[in-house]
């Protein structure tokens, strides 16, 4: 059986292909899939009427207990031949019903194909999890169908519908399924209806969650408004998912579950209530209807109603009755509404106000239609006959069920005549239509179909054959499945019914004002509408109260919280130990008090590049810290970002307002400042509680031999990054790539893959005979911009730094440096040239790609984990390799040395990116602004 | 180097609550400018705030002092990577505050529009969206799919 679905799923995913190569008619080779799911069923016929299923399992998530549990019983073995069957009918229908060009068609054609896999899904699987995983999935499937039409709102609003009832519906329904597995043990349904189930009141809430589930999806009441609605699809969607396949599914589930459930206390006022309602007022709506499909529709809605009171009686009788009649209607609506397209489709409307005279030239169609209609209507010796008689037989000693079923009955002689008049009566002033010859895909799948209900009624008797055991699942069976029962109550009552639903026809002029005035609430839109104007107001009040806008008042609330909760937590346990030293080392106490001193004041300070430098100021000194706590590693990498840090901020302020506006509010200055304080407090405390409650041993302790033994390094905080936590290090590259591609794409407007700025002219420029040339790019910038000494300072430093950053890189192994470190010495060497030298030098400086640069080092880091992994090792171990060089004696090379490489390159690009951005682009602005904001914005504003 | 031993200290406790709060009352501004150095505050403290969890002591370098005596590794590698990457983040928020500023001449985050309006409308008492599928008032409610085929014929759309 999962052969078949993955069959299904393999169609699906073609489906495109073929439909680009074929067009519609891709939908034939489509067939086969569904016709293969037909075609298995058919073949285990033999197994099914000894009373055996086919049973097979895969396993599938082991930690849940969750299998691929298929089992074919007689409900599954009659379900699969439907949906496999009339699938494969619908899908030939399609390959004529559209039109080559039609829009979206190989979205459709995927979607229908996997809508059939996703069915036989719901109708195989055994397991409970695993059937609810398929029910979502047609759900989801038939929204897509439903909403074929995207350009049209009354589409897109219907599959909105439909998604939204049986969604919810379905979740209801996943409560109970879980409800029931969790307290029987196992969600194989075999297992739990073979055993008894738990008594208790769970089981309750279960059966009533599971009902609005299965009667959700089957549009029974007070869950029917979507299914009329839902006829906004292509009529082939609505012959298979609203006739045969879909809303079937609500009626198996009950038809599955009731042997085991029908007994349970609310199980049986729900369901025959609620069957009943909704098949006496869909069947009365059915008959105000002027769209023919919707007529169907709502006779659909009827006949769901009589199904779910037969499945769900939880009799013998009843059930045979309902699996007859589960068939029969497949049979019969899904050969009528296939009759309404090709209505529609030849005569260009399918309101019945304006067909007229299509009986004349269109015999074969009439003959189908008849045919589907007088099975319906209850007439012999068709499928539809036979099985009204079971199901008048199973309620002869249930008065009152049987005279519901009785009227609705009626109802259904009557709408099934309005149907045939409607679609085929001559009316007075109305032109004729005329049908063209239609074509034999669109008829041949509608006259197999009613041909079959009028060879089943004769078989009737092997039919009872099949399908009796199904019904021995209730216990022992009377009734049969018999053409001719002979004189009994039941043919008194068919004949009964037949007679007053054509006099109801028949008066149907007269009773047009009691219709119109009589409106069935079956078409709940109006609760439907109601209920999402519900919601949707209260989002919208929720959402107006709690989004507020402001970004201030979002971060306020957070760490309010953080004041709240957390120190409230922590005032009320004070878990802080008694031992508080003042310092480590009283210099601590030096730094500290100018880092306090310089934070403060950069909070009040209104001058941009003043506070710049006070917060640049607590780095420096917070680098201090690091050196004097132990990290020196920490100090190195913090003093060049902090000098990074300012180069950068510097290049952005020269364009921005040198001071901050004057905000008038004072108060909320205030009570920023108040709930910074707060924060700060709370945050010492943390600061204090967390380093006074370690009560285990670090595992930092076995680092040092750790780094020696596996990374061959001395330095334990190196060795971490590039080794012990290599992979840390790996997503912090990604994360550094990243930024570097944000801050390129925010500043620059078009590629910067694009041509770089090169030197373009050499001697552009005249330059002064007799002045020497220190940089190259300098000469490009403006003469009152240059500085001689900057420029010879650079060109006598640049390549040592270079050298620094790479022994660093290289010493970062065994001593404090490393790839970080080495980047950012290398990034500062070119932040100089820049800034001796402008854009150009930038470019002569670094003649390649911001980009090449970062993906060379991401590359790099990557390629050596590979490495690693491809000679045997884990992913990123290091390897110590031992050479020799002449002249410089034995030494060894760690292979963790190219993933600090990587880093190092991407470090570097990382500048690169922010000065091209920052520093190039933003000068190009500049320039191309007409100069006059060039100035650095110190230079304007009255500085610090 | 470690007169305090195994304790807290205090001096760095008291800085990491100055650097923070700082922190918080410049986050808390409209300025992106401030709010970057606010970041860059808070990332200063946080940073402390994580070294305090380790031991201090000599550098975590073997061979130069006793393993017992070294400082805390781990803390100190985690801090690397948030120095690092708060870097990353200040040339991001700068390059932000650079393209609001070209964009609208500020470097204000203003409030969100979006969020202004569905304020305004629950203010209102309206809903979110306009297409709840009404078909008119004068449509039967229950003749959903009101418009057939012939008429789409008509405007040339094909048939479904």
């Amino acid at each position: 059986m999962l052969v078949l679905l993955i069959l299904h799923l393999v169609a699906a995913l073609l489906a495109p292909l073929f439909v680009r190569w074929w067009g519609p008619r891709a939908c034939y080779p489509l067939a086969l899939a569904p016709a293969a799911a037909f075609g298995w069923a058919l073949a285990q016929t033999p197994t099914v009427r000894d009373g055996r299923a086919v049973v097979e399992t895969y396993p599938w998530v082991g930690q849940l207990g969750l299998e691929l549990a298929f089992r074919l019983g007689t409900l599954n073995w009659l379900m699969t031949l439907l949906v496999g069957g009339v699938g494969t009918l619908v899908l030939v229908y399609c390959a004529r019903y559209f039109s080559p060009g039609s829009l979206g068609l190989a979205r459709f054609a995927t979607v229908l194909v996997a809508f059939a896999g996703a069915m036989l899904c719901v109708v195989l699987a055994d397991d409970l999890l695993l059937l609810y995983v398929g029910w979502e999935l047609t759900t989801i499937f038939s929204y897509l169908l439903i909403g074929h039409s995207t350009e049209r709102r009354s589409s897109r609003w219907a599959a909105a519908q439909a998604l939204m009832v049986t969604t919810l519906g379905g979740l209801a329904m996943l409560i109970g399924f879980i409800l029931l597995g969790e307290h029987a043990g196992t969600y194989r349904w075999s297992e739990i209806a073979a055993g008894s189930l738990p008594a208790g009141g769970y089981l309750i809430t279960a059966v009533v969650l599971i009902l609005i589930g299965a009667l959700s999806k089957s549009a029974v009441l007070p869950f029917s408004s979507w299914l009329p609605v839902a006829m906004a699809a292509p009529t082939p969607v609505s012959a298979y998912l609203h006739a045969a396949a879909m809303v079937k599914a609500g009626v198996y589930l009950v038809g599955l579950l009731a042997p085991a459930l029908a007994t349970v206390g609310p199980w049986r006022p729900v369901v025959l209530g609620a069957g009943l309602a909704t098949m006496i007022v869909g069947g009365w709506a059915a008959l105000r209807q002027t769209d023919l499909k919707l007529l169907l529709a709502y006779g659909t809605v009827s006949q769901l109603g009589l199904l779910v009171v037969l499945t769900g009686a939880g009799t013998p009788d009843a059930a045979l009755a309902g699996i007859a009649m589960l068939l029969a209607h497949a049979l019969f609506k899904a050969t009528l509404f296939l009759v309404v397209g090709i209505i529609d489709h030849g005569a260009g409307t399918r309101d019945l106000r304006e067909l007229s005279g299509l009986r004349h030239g269109a015999t074969p169609l009439v003959a189908v239609a008849l045919l589907a209609a007088a099975s319906m209507a209850g007439i012999p010796p068709l499928i539809g006959f036979v099985a009204k008689e079971a199901v008048f037989a199973a309620f002869l000693d249930r008065p009152v069920i049987l005279a519901g079923l009785v009227a609705g009955t009626v109802l259904t002689v009557a709408y099934s005549a309005r149907f045939l008049w409607g679609a085929f009566a001559d009316r007075p002033g109305v032109p004729p239509a005329r049908l063209d010859r239609i074509a034999a895909p669109l008829l041949l799948p509608p006259a197999l179909l009613a041909v079959a209900g009028l060879v089943a009624g004769p078989l009737a008797g092997g039919l009872d054959g099949v399908l009796r055991p199904y019904a021995e699942l209730f216990g022992a069976v009377h009734a049969h499945l018999v053409l001719w029962p002979g004189p009994t109550p039941a043919l008194g009552l068919s004949a009964l019914v037949l007679v007053a639903g054509g006099a109801l026809f028949a008066l149907r002029g007269p009773l047009t004002p009691l219709l119109a005035r009589l409106r069935a609430p079956v078409g709940g839109n109006p609760g439907y509408e109601w209920v999402v104007g519900r919601f949707d107001r209260f989002a919208v009040e929720v959402t107006g109260a709690t989004q507020r806008g402001s970004l201030p008042q979002y971060l306020g609330t957070i760490l309010v919280v953080l004041v709240l909760l957390p120190g409230g937590a922590m005032l009320a346990a004070r878990p802080w130990g008694e031992r508080i030293a003042l310092w480590d080392t009283p210099l601590q106490l030096v730094v500290a008090t100018v880092l306090a001193v310089a934070a403060v004041l950069a909070v009040g300070s209104r001058s941009r590049m003043t506070a710049m430098l006070l917060v640049g100021v607590t780095g420096y000194g917070t680098a201090m810290l690091f050196v004097l706590y132990g990290a020196p590693d920490l100090a190195l990498t913090q003093f060049l970002v902090e000098t990074a840090t300012i180069a950068v901020f510097v290049l952005v302020l020269r364009r921005l307002p040198a001071r901050f506006s004057a905000r008038p509010l004072r108060r909320s200055r205030w009570l920023r400042r108040a709930v910074g304080a707060a924060v700060g407090l709370v945050t010492a405390g943390l600061a204090l509680v967390a380093a006074s409650a370690r009560n285990a041993p670090t595992i930092s302790a076995a680092f040092p031999d750790l780094a020696v033994a596996e990374g061959y390094g001395r330095n334990v905080v190196n060795v971490t990054l590039v080794d012990i936590r290599a992979w840390d290090t790996m997503g912090e590259m990604a994360v550094l790539v990243v930024t570097a591609t944000g801050v390129a794409s925010l500043v620059f407007q078009r590629s910067r893959t694009g041509p770089r700025p090169r030197r373009q002219q050499r001697g552009a420029r005249p330059q002064r005979p007799g002045r020497p040339v220190w940089l190259r790019g300098g000469a490009r910038l403006e003469e009152r911009r240059r500085s001689i000494v900057l420029e010879v300072m650079t060109r006598l430093i640049f390549h040592t730094v270079v050298l620094f950053s790479l022994y660093l890189l290289f010493s970062g192994h065994n001593a404090p440096g490393g790839g970080f470190s080495g980047g950012l010495v290398a990034g500062l060497a070119l932040v100089v040239r820049y800034l001796a030298g402008g854009r150009y030098e930038l470019a002569e400086a670094a003649p390649i790609g911001a980009g090449t640069v970062l993906g060379a080092g991401l590359a790099v880091s990557v390629g050596t984990g590979v490495v690693s992994l491809l000679a045997g090792g884990s992913v990123l171990q290091s390897a110590r390799v031992d050479l020799y060089l002449p002249g410089v004696g034995d030494f060894y090379l760690v292979t963790s040395i190219f993933f600090d490489i990587g880093v190092y390159l991407v470090v570097v690009g990382l500048m690169l990116d922010i000065l091209r951005s920052l520093g190039a682009e933003v000068d190009r602005h500049i320039e191309a602004a007409g100069g006059a904001t060039s100035r650095l914005a110190v230079e304007r504003g009255e500085g610090a | 180097m470690s007169a305090g031993g195994a304790g807290p200290t205090l001096v760095l406790v008291v800085i990491v609550g100055v650097l923070v709060g700082c922190g918080v009352s410049l986050l808390l501004e409209r300025s992106l400018t401030r709010i970057l150095l606010g970041v860059i505050l808070l990332g200063n403290g946080v940073n402390l705030l994580i070294l305090l969890g380790g031991r201090p002591g000599v550098a975590p370098v073997v061979g130069t002092g006793a393993v017992e005596e070294m400082s805390d590794a781990v803390p100190q590698a985690m801090v690397l990577t948030s120095i690092v990457i708060t870097f990353g983040l200040t040339a991001f928020l700068l390059a932000v505050g650079y393209r609001s500023w070209y964009l609208t001449g500020d470097d204000e985050v203003p409030d969100d529009i979006e969020d202004r309006q569905i304020i305004r409308r629950a203010e209102r008492d309206e809903v979110t969206t306009e297409d709840l599928g009404g078909e008119g008032a004068d449509a039967d409610p229950e003749q959903v799919d009101p418009e057939p085929a012939r008429r789409r014929l008509r405007r040339g759309e094909g048939v479904e």
